[in-house]
C-alpha cells in the first residue's frame, strides 16, 4: 500500500486497497450536539475513505458538517455537548472511537495532524514559534532542547520560511498570515503524520499566498506520501488539488466521486447547482444560475432529502424518503433518488 | 429575467427562532423568566421593597415612633410579644429589623442611580469622543479609582462629621468613589460598539453623533452597565451597613442594620439574636441583588449561551 | 454598458496616509501607512467598476474615502462635477444621498437592537426631506419587496434572518435614498457559496432597474469579472492596471495582474497539470515602508534597475490597449495560456 512509485491518484480510488484497509475509513458516522434549543444532528451517517498519498476534498457550506466530521476524526470534539451515537472511524483498520483518550492522543499529532483556517489563534502568542515547533519533538520524541530547536529550524526551512535560523525566536504576531500558516503546517508535519487534515487552510489568505500554500502542501504530500483531507467550500481549490471529492449537505454526503467526473457531470442536484452558479466568461451579462432558498436549519431539518426544498429535480418521494447513497460506478455515488436524470441534465 | 422576482423571493422561509420573542431585550426577558435564580432573587427583592415602602404590613409596631420603646423591657430575650427580643432601649428588634430595610434599599437605589447616571454618561462621552475628552475623563476617574473605597468613604464621612451624617451623606460618599467603575465599563462597551459595522453604516447614511450614540451605541453598550448596576446595589447596601457599624454612616434615631449590629455586638454572647437577625436580613438582601445581577448577566450576555 | 457622457464620479490623486506616532504624551510622527497613495479614476452612470487586490492593497480604505468616512490626506472626489468637502456638513449630507454602501459582513452591519423596518427606515429619519413621515413605512415595505424579502417581516429583528437575507436588508438600506452610486465592499464574500449567486443577481437586477453605478470591491476575481464593465487592479495603495473587463482578464499587461489571475484556482480540473501558474515569492511589503520606484519590483520576475529608481506611471504602453503601471508592460494571457 505504501509504495511511493505508484502514483495512487491516477488509479481508481479503490484499487489500492484490495484486500487491505484504506488509510482512513469513516463509516456511517453520526455526531450530534445537545443544545438549549434541542439536539442538533450535525453529522448523519457520513462515510468516506482515503488511501495513502491521496487527496480527498470535503466540500460543503457552513453547517454542512464537514468540519465536525474532521474534528471527530481528530478526536478534538468537546464531548459533551457533542455525542457520537453511531459510526466507526478506522485508521489503518483500528476503530479510533474504541480507543482510550491516552491512546488517541498518541495518534493525534504523531499519525494524524490537523491545520486550521485561523493560524493566528491556533498558535500560542506568548511563545516563540521555534519553541512551539520544538515542543512537538520534546514532548513526543523526548529530544533535548538543543536538538529539538535544530529540528525546528530544519522544519521551518522545509516549509520555506525565509531566514529560518534568524526567525526561529520570533513570536507568531511577527509573521504575516501566509507565514503563520506555514508555521502551522511545519508543526503539523513535524512528526511525519500519515494523514493531514486541512480545515479551510487558505480561506483567510490572499489568492497569491493561497497558491503558495497549496503548492507547499502538494509538495509535502509528494515527499511523504501522506493522505490529505482538504476541507473547503472553494470549488476552484478543489479542482486544483483533489483526487476525489465528497460533497456534504445538511450533515450527509450527497455525492462522492473522482474529481474529473464531478466537474464533467455532477450526479447530485446540489453539486450541479454549485457548479452552475460559478460565473463563467461566456455568461457575462446574463443572470447567474442561483440555487434558490437557504441552507437547511440543523434544528429543523427538512423531511426526506434535506435538499428537497431547493431542488429543481424534486418529486413527491423526495419529501418523504431519505435517499440512500446510490452507487453509480465503482468509485462514484450520489444520494439522490433521481441521479440518472441529474446526470442526463433533464430537470424535473 | 422575467421570473427573477418570484425565483428569488424565499417565500417558504421560516426564521430560525420563530416561537421566541423577537428583540434581544425580550429574548433576555424570556430567559430571565425561566431562570430559577432570577425568580428567587426577584421574589426576595420584591418583599424587601414592599417592606421598605410599607413596613406596617409586616409589623404592628411602628419602630420609627420612639414611644413604642419601653426601657423597662430593655434587653429582653425572644418572646411571643418580641420575636427577636428587644434592644438596649427596650425597642422591639423585630420591628426595627423590618423598618431598617428602608434605609438599606434607599442607599442601594440612590447610590446606584447616581453612579450609573454619572459614570454612564461620562463613560459614553469618553468612549465616543475619545482623544482629549477621554484623556481628561479617564484620568479624573483614575484619581477616584485609586482611593480604596471603604477607607475613602470613611474619610469623607469623618470630614462631614457625625452631626451632619445621614442617608444622603452616605449616598454621596459611596457614589463619589464608585462612579469611575461604571465609567470604565461603559467606556469599554462604547468603544467596542463604536467600531462596529452598523455604526459605520449609520455614519455613511449621514447620522449625527446624537443619533449614533442614542440609537446605535447606547442600546448595544447598556448590557454590561445594567449587570454592574444590579450587583452594585448589593455592594452599596453592604457598604452602608459597614459605615453605619463603624459609626460614621447612619446615626440614631434612624434605623440601619449596620447600626443595630453595632449596638448588639457587646452582648452577642448573652443575646445573639439581637445581632444575628439584622445580620441575616443584611446578608439575604445583598445576596438577592448579587443573584439578580448574575441572572441578568446570563440573560444579557449571548456569548454565554 | 459603455461609458457615456460626463462621469458621475471623478476621483483624482486620492491619498490617505495614516500617521504612525511614537510617544504617549508628546506624540511625534515617525512615519505613515500609505494606505491609498494617488488613486484616480472615473465612474459613469450605470457602470460597474471592479476593484481587485489583496489585503493591504488599500481597497477598503479607498471605499471609506469614497464614502467620506475617512478624510483624505490629499486629492479630490467629485460627484456629478461637484467637489465633496468633508468639512462642510450640508455639502456632505447632500453627497450622502447620492452615494451609499453595502458592507461585507451582514452579521455585523445591522444593528441587532433595531427592527428591519427601523434599519431600512433610518435613512428617511436622517434625510427627512426624502420621504414624509406617513409615507415611510410603505416605502420600507416597497424596498423589502424590491430586494426579494417579505414586506410583512418589517417588524422582525436581524437575528431572525439568514446571512443572505441580511445582506438583502443591507442592500435595501443602501437603496433607500435612491443613490446613483453604491460602493459594494466585498458584498458576497461572507456568504455561503450557494447564496452568493442570488445576491449577485439581485445587485445586477437593481442596477438595470435603477441605473445604479457600482464600485465593486472584491477579492473573488471571477465574481468581479462577471459583474464589472471595467476593472482596476490595486497593489500597495496604487492602481497598477485599469481597463475594460476583457482587457484586464484576457490581455493583462502588468506582471502583478498576470500573477493574480494565474493564482486564482480555476473550477475545472481538466488540464490542471499543465496550467500556467505564476507563484509569487514572499508577501506584499508593508504599506508603511513601500519599495522605491515600482512597488511591485520586490516580487517581480521582470524587475530591472530602472524599476527601483523610476516609478512607472499608469498610462497606455506600447503594444497594449489600456493603462498599466509597468516599465515592461506586455500582454500575456495567463488564463487561456494552456
Amino acid at each position: 500500500m505504501k509504495n511511493p512509485s505508484v502514483d495512487t491518484h491516477l488509479l481508481p480510488a479503490d484499487s489500492g486497497t484490495i484486500g487491505t484497509e484504506p488509510l482512513l475509513a469513516v463509516d456511517n458516522l453520526h455526531v450530534e450536539f445537545g443544545t438549549r434549543a434541542g439536539v442538533v444532528r450535525a453529522v448523519n451517517g457520513v462515510s468516506y475513505a482515503l488511501n495513502a498519498g491521496e487527496t480527498l476534498a470535503v466540500l460543503g457550506e457552513s453547517g454542512s458538517g464537514k468540519s465536525v466530521t474532521a474534528q471527530a476524526i481528530m478526536g478534538i470534539l468537546d464531548m459533551p455537548p457533542a455525542r457520537i451515537p453511531k459510526g466507526e472511524i478506522r485508521f489503518r483498520g483500528t476503530d479510533l472511537l474504541q480507543l482510550s483518550e491516552s491512546q488517541r492522543s498518541q495518534i493525534r499529532g504523531q499519525q494524524i495532524a490537523m491545520i486550521f483556517q485561523d493560524a493566528l489563534s491556533a498558535l500560542n502568542p506568548v511563545f516563540t514559534v521555534g519553541w512551539q515547533i520544538a515542543e512537538m519533538f520534546r514532548v513526543h520524541k523526548g529530544m533535548s532542547k538543543k536538538a529539538s530547536y535544530a529540528k525546528a529550524v530544519e522544519l521551518m526551512d522545509r516549509v520555506r520560511i525565509p531566514a529560518a535560523k534568524q526567525r526561529v525566536n520570533d513570536y507568531p504576531h511577527q509573521f504575516s498570515g501566509g507565514m503563520r500558516q506555514r508555521i502551522m503546517i511545519a508543526m503539523s508535519i513535524a512528526l511525519d503524520p500519515d494523514l493531514l487534515i486541512a480545515d479551510e487552510p487558505t480561506t483567510a489568505l490572499d489568492v497569491t499566498v493561497q497558491a503558495q500554500i497549496m503548492e507547499l502542501l502538494a509538495e509535502l504530500q509528494r515527499e511523504s506520501n501522506m493522505g490529505l483531507i482538504l476541507i473547503t467550500h472553494d470549488l476552484g481549490v478543489v479542482a486544483d488539488v483533489a483526487d476525489k471529492i465528497a460533497v456534504m449537505y445538511g450533515g450527509r454526503i450527497v455525492e462522492n466521486a473522482p474529481v474529473h467526473d464531478i466537474y464533467r457531470n455532477a450526479a447530485h442536484p446540489y453539486t450541479k447547482g454549485l457548479l452552475d452558479s460559478i460565473p463563467r466568461v461566456d455568461m457575462k451579462g446574463q443572470e447567474l444560475y442561483a440555487i434558490k432558498g437557504l441552507p437547511p436549519n440543523l434544528l429543523d431539518m427538512p423531511t426526506g432529502c434535506a435538499f428537497h426544498p431547493r431542488c429543481p429535480f424534486r418529486q413527491d418521494n423526495c419529501v418523504t424518503d431519505v435517499p440512500p447513497l446510490h452507487e453509480i460506478s465503482g468509485t462514484r455515488s450520489s444520494a439522490c433518488h433521481y441521479w440518472r436524470e441529474v446526470l442526463d441534465g433533464t430537470a424535473g | 429575467m422575467s421570473d427573477t422576482l418570484t425565483e428569488q423571493k424565499p417565500k417558504s422561509e421560516k426564521p430560525p427562532k420563530q416561537k421566541k420573542p423577537a428583540s434581544l431585550w425580550s429574548d433576555a426577558w424570556y430567559d430571565l423568566r425561566r431562570s430559577k435564580v432570577f425568580i428567587i432573587a426577584a421574589v426576595l427583592i420584591a418583599i424587601l421593597v414592599v417592606m421598605s415602602i410599607i413596613p406596617g404590613l409586616f409589623s404592628s409596631v411602628n419602630a420609627f415612633d420612639s414611644s413604642t420603646c419601653d426601657l423597662s423591657i430593655a434587653r429582653q430575650g425572644v418572646s411571643a410579644a418580641h420575636p427577636f427580643g428587644t434592644d438596649n432601649l427596650g425597642c422591639d428588634t423585630y420591628s426595627r429589623v423590618i423598618y431598617g430595610a428602608r434605609i438599606s434599599i434607599m442607599v442601594g437605589v440612590f447610590s446606584t442611580l447616581v453612579t450609573t447616571l454619572l459614570g454612564g454618561l461620562l463613560g459614553l462621552l469618553a468612549g465616543f469622543y475619545g482623544r482629549w475628552t477621554d484623556t481628561i475623563l479617564s484620568r479624573l476617574a483614575e484619581v477616584f479609582f485609586a482611593i480604596p473605597s471603604t477607607l475613602g468613604a470613611l474619610l469623607i464621612l469623618a470630614v462631614v462629621g457625625r452631626e451632619n451624617a445621614g442617608i444622603w451623606t452616605v449616598v454621596l460618599a459611596l457614589s463619589v468613589l464608585a462612579w469611575p467603575m461604571v465609567l470604565r465599563i461603559m467606556r469599554a462597551a462604547v468603544m467596542s460598539s463604536k467600531s462596529q459595522d452598523y455604526v459605520i453604516a449609520a455614519r455613511a447614511l449621514g447620522a449625527g453623533p446624537g443619533r449614533i450614540m442614542g440609537r446605535h451605541i447606547l442600546p448595544n453598550a447598556l448590557a454590561p452597565v445594567i449587570v454592574v448596576a444590579t450587583m452594585n446595589m448589593g455592594v452599596f447596601i453592604a457598604a452602608e451597613a459597614a459605615l453605619s457599624f463603624l459609626g460614621v454612616g447612619i446615626q440614631s434615631p434612624d434605623i440601619s442594620w449596620g447600626l443595630m449590629i453595632a449596638d448588639a455586638r457587646n452582648r452577642f454572647l448573652q443575646a445573639p439574636e439581637a445581632l444575628l437577625f439584622p445580620a441575616l436580613f443584611l446578608s439575604i438582601t445583598v445576596l438577592a441583588f448579587v443573584m439578580l445581577g448574575d441572572a441578568v448577566r446570563d440573560a444579557l450576555d449571548p456569548k454565554l449561551r | 454598458m459603455a461609458p457615456q457622457g460626463e462621469p458621475i464620479l471623478e476621483v483624482r490623486d486620492l491619498v490617505k496616509h495614516f500617521p504612525l506616532t511614537q510617544g504617549i504624551v508628546l506624540k511625534r510622527q515617525v512615519g505613515a501607512i500609505k494606505a491609498v497613495d494617488g488613486v484616480s479614476f472615473d465612474l459613469h452612470r450605470g457602470e460597474t467598476l471592479g476593484v481587485v487586490g489583496e489585503s493591504g492593497c488599500g481597497k477598503s480604505t479607498l471605499a471609506k474615502l469614497l464614502m467620506a468616512l475617512e478624510k483624505p490626506t490629499s486629492g479630490s472626489v467629485k460627484v456629478n462635477g461637484e467637489m465633496v468637502d468633508v468639512h462642510k456638513g450640508s455639502n456632505l449630507k447632500k453627497f450622502r444621498r447620492n452615494i451609499q454602501m453595502v458592507m461585507q459582513d451582514p452579521y455585523t452591519s445591522l444593528n441587532p437592537r433595531m427592527t428591519v423596518g427601523d434599519i431600512i427606515g433610518e435613512p428617511y429619519e436622517i434625510h427627512t426631506e426624502v420621504a414624509p413621515k406617513g409615507d415611510r413605512r410603505r416605502k420600507v415595505q416597497e424596498l423589502l419587496e424590491v430586494v426579494g424579502l417579505n414586506p410583512d417581516h418589517i417588524n422582525r429583528y436581524p437575528h431572525q434572518f439568514s446571512g443572505g437575507q441580511r445582506q438583502r436588508i443591507g442592500i435595501a438600506r443602501g437603496l433607500a435614498l435612491q443613490p446613483e452610486i453604491i460602493v459594494c465592499d466585498e458584498p458576497v464574500s461572507a456568504l455561503d457559496v450557494s447564496i452568493q449567486a442570488q445576491v449577485i443577481n439581485l445587485l445586477e437586477r437593481l442596477q438595470n432597474e435603477f441605473g445604479l453605478a457600482y464600485i465593486f470591491i472584491a477579492h473573488d476575481l471571477s465574481v468581479v469579472r462577471h459583474i464589472s464593465d471595467r476593472v482596476a487592479v490595486m497593489y500597495l495603495g496604487k492602481i497598477v492596471e485599469i481597463g475594460k473587463d476583457t482587457e484586464i482578464y484576457d490581455r493583462p499587461s502588468h506582471p502583478y495582474t498576470q500573477a493574480l489571475l494565474s493564482a486564482v484556482p480555476v473550477p475545472d480540473p481538466e488540464g490542471r497539470e499543465t496550467r500556467e501558474r505564476i507563484i509569487l515569492q514572499g508577501d506584499p511589503p508593508s504599506p508603511a515602508n513601500p519599495p522605491s520606484g515600482c512597488r511591485f519590483r520586490t516580487r517581480c520576475w521582470k524587475a530591472q534597475e530602472i524599476c527601483a529608481v523610476e516609478e512607472p506611471l499608469l498610462q497606455i504602453r506600447p503594444g497594449t490597449d489600456h493603462e498599466s503601471a509597468c516599465h515592461f508592460a506586455e500582454v500575456h494571457d495567463v488564463v487561456h495560456a494552456s
